[in-house]
C-alpha cells in the first residue's frame, strides 16, 4: 500500500519536473516577446514620450481620455468595420460558390483549381504593390479597361475618399477568396458521398444539392471562416499601408496603420502605445463576444 | 452514366469559372508580361498587350543589383527562427498531449490566448527591447519575434498531432524501461515528423511575407527581408513601372515553384492555421 503510493508520488514528481523542462523554452518566448510587450504597451499609454529621448512622463490617463475623444480613431474603427462585414459578406459566399463547383468538377477541374490559388501565392506586400499600379490613373488596368468601354480614362479610384475603401476591399477579396475557397473545399469533400449519391438517385438536382443538404451541413465550417476573417480583418495591416497608408485624407485608415503613424512616423510613442492597447482590448472584447454567440448557439 | 446535358446550372458555373479565372489571373499576366517590357513600351503598345520580345534586362539590373542580400537575409531569419519554432513546439506539444499534470489546461489555455494576440500591441514594446538589446536595425531582431507569433499556433496544431498517435506505443516503450525523455526522442519525435513538416510550410511561408515586424525592427537595406525589398526599388524607380513588376515578379517566384512542386503539400501546409482558436 505505501509502496504504490510512494511510487505514484515519484511518478507524479518526475512528470512535474519532465513538464516544467519541456515547456520552459516556449514559455520563455510566450513571456519576452508577447506576455511582457502586452504590459509594457499598457504602462506606455500612461506615459509621453517621443521615442528617442530616455526620459518619459508620466501622464496618466491624458492618453486615454485623447483616444476616447479622438474622431480619427473611431473613424478607423469604422474602416476596420467595414471590412470585417464586406470581407465576410463578399468572399465567404465567392468562396463557396467556387468551391462548389469545383467540387462538382472532380479532377478534371484541377487545372482551375491551381490557378484560382495563385493569388495566396503572393505577400500582402507584394499584392498591395501590384494593386497599387493596376489602379494607377495613368497606366493602370482599371484605366485600361474603363477606356476599352468608352470610358475617358484616367481613373483614380485610390485617390478617391469616396472609393479608395472599397477599391482597397476588392483587392483583399481577391487575395483572400481563394483561402477561403480551400478551406471550404476541404469541409465540402469531407461530406460522406453517400449522402450526394442518395440524394442525386432520389432526383435532386446539383443545385437542390447544394442548397438543401450541403450547405446546412457546413455550418460548422462557415462559422469557422467567418470568425477567422473577423479577426483577420480587425487586425488589418500590410496591404492597406503599401497601397494608400490610410488616405486618401484618412479614408483607409485602420486601427493599425494609424497606430504605426502616431509611434514610428510622429514619434508619439505614448499615444501610439495607447491605441495599441485600445486595438488589443477592442479585438479582445470583440473576439470573446463573437466566439460566446456562436459557441451559445451550437449547445443550443 | 451521367447524362450529358446542357442545363441552366451548368451555364452559370462555366460563366462564373471563367469570371473568375481572368480576375485570378489578370493581376500576374499584367506582373509577369509588364516585367518583360521596356520602360516605355508600356505607354506606347498598352498594358494588355504581350511584351515585344524577352526583354531580360529589368531581371539582370535587379539581380545586379543587392537583391541577393534580401534573399538571404530572409532565408537566414526564415531558416533560424523555423528550426527554433520546431523544437521548442516539439518540447511544448509533447506534456501538453501526453502528460496529466495540474497546471496542463491553464497553461494550454495561455497557449492559445497567446494565438489571438494582435502583433500591432507588441510593435512599441518589441521596437524598444531591440534598442535596449543592441539588436535595432540587424536580421537577429527578427527572430525573437517571429519565434514567438508562430510558437502558439504551431504548438497547438502539433498538439492534437501528438494526441493522436496511439497510448500503446508509448506504453511499450515504458515497459521496455524508457524514460520520457527517451520516449520523447525515438517515439514521439520520428512519428510527429508529417506534422512537423506541415508546420514547416505554414510557418514558412508566414515569415517569408512577413511586413510588420521587419518595417519596424530594421532599417537599413543591408538587415532588410525580401517583402521590404519591393520599397527600396520602388524608391529607386517609380516611374519604370516593368522594373518594379520584374521586382514582384522575383519575389512570387520562389512560392510559384514550391507551388509547382508540391502543391498539394503547399496548399495544405498554407491552410494549417485555419483552426478554431
Amino acid at each position: 500500500m505505501n509502496a504504490t503510493r510512494s511510487l505514484s508520488y515519484s511518478k507524479k514528481r518526475s512528470t512535474v519536473i519532465a513538464s516544467t523542462v519541456f515547456l520552459i523554452p516556449v514559455f520563455f518566448f510566450i513571456a519576452i516577446f508577447i506576455i511582457y510587450p502586452i504590459i509594457d504597451s499598457f504602462w506606455l499609454s500612461l506615459h509621453t514620450w517621443n521615442g528617442i529621448s530616455s526620459f518619459k512622463t508620466f501622464s496618466g490617463l491624458d492618453n486615454w481620455k485623447m483616444l476616447l475623444s479622438d474622431t480619427t480613431f473611431y473613424k478607423s474603427f469604422s474602416n476596420n468595420l467595414i471590412i470585417v462585414i464586406l470581407s465576410i459578406a463578399i468572399q465567404l459566399p465567392i468562396a463557396m460558390a467556387i468551391a462548389f463547383l469545383l467540387d462538382t468538377g472532380g479532377k478534371k477541374l484541377n487545372i482551375l483549381k491551381m490557378i484560382y490559388f495563385l493569388p495566396m501565392l503572393m505577400s500582402s506586400v507584394a499584392v498591395g504593390f501590384l494593386f497599387k499600379y493596376i489602379y494607377d490613373p495613368q497606366f493602370g488596368l482599371i484605366s485600361a479597361i474603363s477606356t476599352m468601354f468608352g470610358g475617358e480614362g484616367m481613373v483614380d479610384l485610390l485617390g478617391n475618399p469616396k472609393y479608395a475603401i472599397y477599391a482597397v476591399i476588392a483587392v483583399i477579396c481577391w487575395q483572400f477568396i481563394p483561402f477561403y475557397m480551400v478551406y471550404f473545399l476541404a469541409a465540402l469533400s469531407s461530406l460522406p458521398i453517400e449522402i450526394y449519391e442518395a440524394s442525386i438517385i432520389d432526383g435532386a438536382t446539383h443545385g437542390q444539392y447544394f442548397w438543401r443538404v450541403a450547405l446546412p451541413s457546413m455550418q460548422g465550417a462557415i462559422k469557422s471562416a467567418a470568425i477567422l476573417s473577423l479577426v483577420g480583418s480587425l487586425k488589418y495591416f500590410d496591404l492597406i499601408y503599401v497601397m494608400t497608408q490610410g488616405g486618401p485624407s484618412g479614408a483607409t485608415e485602420l486601427m493599425a496603420t494609424y497606430m504605426y503613424k502616431n509611434a514610428f512616423q510622429m514619434m508619439k510613442m505614448g499615444y501610439g502605445a495607447t491605441i495599441a492597447s485600445g486595438m488589443f482590448i477592442v479585438i479582445t472584447v470583440i473576439s470573446l463576444f463573437t466566439l460566446k454567440i456562436i459557441n451559445g448557439k451550437q449547445e443550443a | 452514366m451521367k447524362k450529358k446535358r446542357i442545363t441552366f446550372g451548368k451555364i452559370i458555373a462555366s460563366v462564373l469559372a471563367i469570371i473568375w479565372l481572368v480576375i485570378a489571373g489578370a493581376p500576374f499576366y499584367f506582373m509577369a508580361a509588364s516585367a518583360f517590357k521596356e520602360q516605355f513600351e508600356i505607354f506606347t503598345s498598352g498594358v494588355f498587350a504581350a511584351p515585344k520580345g524577352l526583354f531580360l534586362t529589368n531581371f539582370q539590373k535587379v539581380i545586379e543589383s543587392n537583391f541577393y542580400k534580401y534573399v538571404l537575409n530572409s532565408t537566414f531569419v526564415v531558416l533560424v527562427s523555423l528550426i527554433l519554432i520546431l523544437t521548442t513546439a516539439l518540447c511544448a506539444a509533447y506534456p501538453f498531449s501526453r502528460f496529466k499534470f495540474k497546471l496542463n489546461k491553464p497553461l494550454f489555455g495561455i497557449v492559445v490566448a497567446a494565438m489571438a494576440v494582435p502583433i500591432h500591441v507588441t510593435l512599441i514594446p518589441l521596437f524598444q527591447l531591440t534598442q535596449k538589446l543592441n539588436l535595432y536595425d540587424s536580421i537577429f531582431a527578427l527572430i525573437g519575434p517571429y519565434t514567438a507569433f508562430n510558437l502558439p499556433i504551431s504548438v497547438f496544431i502539433l498538439t492534437s498531432f501528438m494526441a493522436a498517435i496511439p497510448k500503446e506505443l508509448e506504453e511499450a516503450a515504458e515497459i521496455d524501461g524508457c524514460g520520457k525523455y527517451r520516449t520523447f526522442f525515438n517515439i514521439i519525435v520520428p512519428l510527429s515528423k508529417p506534422g512537423l513538416a506541415t508546420l514547416a510550410i505554414y510557418n514558412s511561408v508566414n515569415m517569408w511575407n512577413e511586413f510588420s515586424f521587419a518595417l519596424v525592427l530594421t532599417q537599413s537595406p543591408k538587415s532588410r527581408t525580401l517583402p521590404l525589398s519591393i520599397w527600396e526599388y520602388q524608391g529607386q524607380y517609380s516611374s519604370n513601372i516593368p522594373m518594379i513588376m520584374a521586382v514582384l515578379t522575383l519575389c512570387a517566384l520562389p512560392m510559384i515553384i514550391a507551388f509547382a512542386i508540391g502543391q498539394d503539400k503547399l496548399i495544405k501546409g498554407m491552410m494549417a492555421g485555419a483552426v478554431k482558436g
